[in-house]
């Protein structure tokens, strides 16, 4: 034990000694689809939440040997350091070009990205409506805060009308900045789209309901049906310039508002049994 | 043995050989001059094997290619000048990543939108980086059609062995001309690459494709491991051709399209007592600074002659390092000279 104790977990700039917990009763930890370095998320961000069920996600599916990410530019970027599978760093917007490539070499494999707003709806929008559009068997994550983060705050292709940014300082004029894209929508006119939610994970019941979302979504990839699109409305308390609490109530009064959680597109019922088939065959 | 010998477009050459070399996938986007590569492979591959790919842009095709690459696939794409310009991004993080793969630029005139005329202009996008960053690529420049389908077998046996994107620079005229060409290459076996994303199986370190490296104490290594292994390339592979070159007092330096003009030439040069002769970089990076350096110890003057406003003479000028003069000649816009024209430059350049 005292070895243990003495652990010392590699990150960079950042050291933590394993915690003694003789005498107490475990009653909840990380996946063990996690790897030890400790996240750089700002506390409060919904990043750490979605990457959670992410990995809880991964290790009840149990395919932790046989997943492959792709991880954006954005805060996301070092996703590929918590997340204990193989990895593709991809350049910024390309994260569903660079997943086609995998998927199409490799279709035996489970192969996702993680993308924000900037990367997914503005600089890489082309190629996230044409991957879909082709409909390649691929689970898309989107994570919508309405902010570019990772630079610190600049308006994104999502931030609301009116939303005071870094670089819309007097609120976003949707005259002249156009107005914040509701991607879920938008992609689930695409007959490639086989599933697309819009999720979010500020409260615990969201949480349970944006897990199951992700699960299901990479579950569809059995099928080969197409693309399953799960976007997360999520938060930026540092960028938003508000405690974590203050931006639940922002999610809930006006991300809510614009961009409503809830299915936009669902499998159809064969389709569904078809997959209920296969599952059942891989209990056999 | 009954040979296997075709009338083929360079172009179309270099998409059987593709096939022959046995790829797993291409990715790409329509430009002229070079729409005859992902036409064939869209007819071939699906009997053939392989995963074709019309991407929606030459941005999305190098990302394509890099994921693919980094999931373990022999991959390649070709595109020409504009569209070879859009995939500057993702050929520096593939050179970064370490990927292998073969890119191919089918050279047409320039800048902006320019013409579908062959050209070489892009020799200082290919050899000199290209994207951001400290990067440089293999570059081979064909100058026959049977060379287009020989280097994409040199290609990728390179780009597996460093772990190197390889660039196969032509142009408009290697691509579109027709000419015999003879398939008899050795089939290229599968290397093994531990370090794809294949998932992570069990007792297998985890495989992370990136050119992320945020401590620059780490970048910094990264750049020096890169740049170890460009030396390595450069000691190793440097490539060239010679003609008549022995007794030559009078050089001229050309590659693909350029060298094949620049042949005649030095024949005619020679008919007229002129001792001419001719070098031929087929690598342009390596490029074949040190035997042109030599050379000069014996030549009088040196002319490179390029489809372009003298890029590569830079190039000439650092090899020869002060020791002869160095000119240029060429043509831009897409016009290709004459044999003769050539010569009649030549000789100015001689008596200058």
């Amino acid at each position: 034990m005292s070895e243990e104790k003495e652990k010392i977990v590699e990150a960079p700039g950042c050291l933590t000694a394993e915690p003694d917990l003789e005498g107490y009763e475990l009653v909840y930890e990380k996946p063990h689809t996690f790897t030890d370095v400790p996240m750089h998320y700002c506390p409060g961000c919904g990043h750490s939440t979605a990457h959670k069920i992410l990995g809880e996600v991964i290790q009840e599916l149990g395919i932790q040997n046989n997943i492959i990410g792709v991880a954006p530019v954005g805060c996301s970027v070092f996703a590929y350091d918590y997340l204990d599978i193989d990895w593709q760093e991809a350049a910024h917007g390309r994260a569903t070009a660079v997943a086609t490539g995998i998927k199409r070499i490799r279709p035996e494999n489970y192969v996702f990205t993680y993308q924000g707003d900037g990367d997914l709806a503005a600089i890489g929008t082309a190629e996230t409506i044409h991957c879909i559009n082709r409909g390649e068997n691929v689970t898309i994550i989107f994570i919508n805060n309405g902010v570019y983060g990772m630079t610190s705050g600049q308006m994104a292709p999502t931030s609301l009308a009116g939303m005071k940014t870094t670089t819309s300082p007097y609120g976003r004029d949707i005259k002249t900045m156009g107005s914040p894209i509701k991607v879920s929508e938008l992609i689930a006119n695409l007959p490639g789209a086989f599933y697309v939610t819009r999720q979010a994970v500020h409260t615990a019941n969201y949480v349970r309901k944006a897990k199951k979302a992700i699960m299901n979504g990479l579950r569809y990839q059995k099928l080969g049906l197409g693309t399953s699109f799960i976007e997360i409305v999520s938060n930026c308390p540092s960028n938003w310039k508000m405690t974590p609490l203050q931006t639940i109530d922002f999610i809930n009064n006006e991300m809510l508002h614009y961009y409503p959680l809830g299915d936009v597109k669902l499998p159809s019922k064969e389709a569904l049994d078809a997959l209920a088939e296969i599952e059942k065959g891989e209990k056999k | 043995m009954e040979q296997d010998i075709r009338l083929m477009k360079g172009n179309e050459a270099m998409a059987e050989a593709a096939i022959q070399a046995g790829i797993d996938a291409y990715f790409g986007y329509p430009i002229t001059p070079q729409s005859e590569v992902p036409e064939y492979l869209s007819r071939e591959m699906p009997s053939r094997g392989g995963v074709f790919l019309q991407a929606e842009s030459e941005v999305a095709s190098i990302n394509m290619v890099y994921g693919a690459a980094g999931a373990g696939a022999r991959v390649m794409t070709s595109s020409s000048s504009p569209g070879f310009s859009l995939m500057q991004e993702g050929v520096s993080y593939i050179a970064c990543a370490q990927l292998p793969c073969l890119l191919v630029n089918v050279n047409r005139g320039g800048p902006g939108l320019g013409t579908i005329q062959p050209s070489q202009g892009d020799y200082f996008q290919a050899t000199k980086g290209g994207g951001h960053g400290d990067y440089k690529l293999i570059v081979l420049a064909p100058s026959s059609v049977q060379e287009m389908a020989d280097f994409v077998f040199l290609g990728f046996e390179l780009a597996e062995k460093y772990r190197t994107p390889v660039l196969m620079l032509s142009d408009g005229a290697i691509g579109q001309m027709m000419e015999k060409v003879v398939f008899n290459h050795k089939p290229l076996p599968k290397t093994d690459k531990p370090w794809a994303t294949t998932g992570k199986r069990e007792g297998k370190h985890r495989s992370i494709i990136t050119s992320l490296f945020i401590q620059p104490e780490v970048m910094e290594k990264v750049n020096i491991e890169l740049n170890k292994k460009y030396a390595e390339i450069t000691k190793n592979e440097v490539r060239l051709e010679e003609i008549q070159t022995e007794d030559a007092e009078y050089i001229i330096v050309a590659y693909g399209l350029s060298a094949r003009i620049s042949h005649k030439t030095v024949d005619l040069a020679r008919a007229k007592g002129i001792k001419a002769g001719l070098v031929r970089p087929i690598t342009l990076y390596p490029y074949p600074y040190d035997r042109i350096g030599e050379l000069a110890n014996k030549a009088k003057k040196m002319m490179t002659m390029e489809l372009n406003a003298g890029q590569m003479m830079e190039d000439v000028r650092l090899a020869v390092n002060g020791k002869i003069p160095v000119g240029h000649y060429g043509r831009l816009g897409g016009i290709i000279p004459s044999p003769e024209e050539v010569l009649e430059n030549f000789e100015k350049f001689i008596k200058e």
